[in-house]
């Protein structure tokens, strides 16, 4: 439930996000989970502003040019999310002031904040480890991608 | 050497129930490690046998704390007894703002 490969949408992995902005690449994720079938009912927009809502609290740019953007939203009924690179490196306003990369979007229920602390923990877990947050980077593709979160899964 | 003023003190320790709805999650973890960075004493957060780094809150979000966990907030230093307090507080806090924006 709460694994990377558990909860992150394998058709809305972006390998090679197109925006360059905080808001745009937070706009890309969405509609490529809306892309994949999730959301529906829902205005995709009213999710993005809810993820910068969260932003503007703190920005969850953690460093280490990753970044963890989240929201609690009724549009789900179980927690998902996904996993987008950029080449050119997004402005995130992140703690060590770095670009972000590799961004992990996670969208839970409102109901369900176990659910939600444990996403987190293992999103921060696999990202401790530098190899693993290199060879993303690496990845081309979605399928590679998605490999690698299912080895790092079977790691744990 | 017998006690004096560089002795190093013992630790301090209390039991902190989470009480925020939400949990240990990103911004309350946050607030803790920044309030733990103010004091010079060392602080472990503890969730059963596992200690993190209360001084830095990517550790703390690794406890995965929810309402209701028992940690153990321990403290050394010269101003340990202060930093027990103030930290011991926010461990346990029930943030306002959280119920009005839940988010993580």
């Amino acid at each position: 439930m709460c694994r990377m490969s558990e909860f992150v949408v394998r058709e809305a992995i972006v390998p090679d996000l197109a925006e360059t902005t905080k808001e745009g690449v937070i706009r890309e994720m969405v509609r490529s989970l809306q892309a994949a079938g999730h959301f529906t009912g829902s205005d995709p927009a009213e999710i993005v502003r809810a993820i910068l809502r969260r932003e503007q609290l703190g920005s969850t740019g953690i460093g280490r040019n990753i970044a963890i953007p989240h929201t609690k939203h009724d549009a789900v009924e179980r927690l998902v999310g996904t996993v987008a690179l950029s080449r050119k490196g997004v402005p995130f306003e992140s703690i060590d002031g770095q670009q972000v990369h590799v961004l992990v979007l996670l969208v839970s229920p409102k109901d369900r904040p176990g659910d939600h602390l444990r996403a987190l923990e293992n999103v921060v877990r696999s990202m401790r480890n530098d190899e693993f947050v290199q060879l993303l980077r690496q990845a081309q593709t979605r399928d590679e991608i998605w490999q690698l979160l299912e080895r790092d899964a079977a790691a744990k | 050497m017998p006690g004096g003023p560089d002795t190093v003190s013992e630790p301090l320790r209390r039991e902190v129930t989470v009480r925020n709805p939400q949990g240990l999650h990103m911004r309350p973890a946050a607030a803790f490690a920044e309030l733990a960075s103010r004091y010079q004493s060392k602080v472990t957060v503890y969730r059963a046998d596992q200690p993190v780094d209360g001084k830095n809150w990517l550790e703390l979000l690794l406890l995965a704390a929810e309402e209701g966990t028992t940690l153990v907030l321990e403290v050394a230093g010269t101003d340990a007894p202060a930093a027990l307090d103030a930290l011991a507080d926010a461990l346990a806090a029930v943030p306002t703002d959280d119920a009005a924006d839940p988010v993580g």
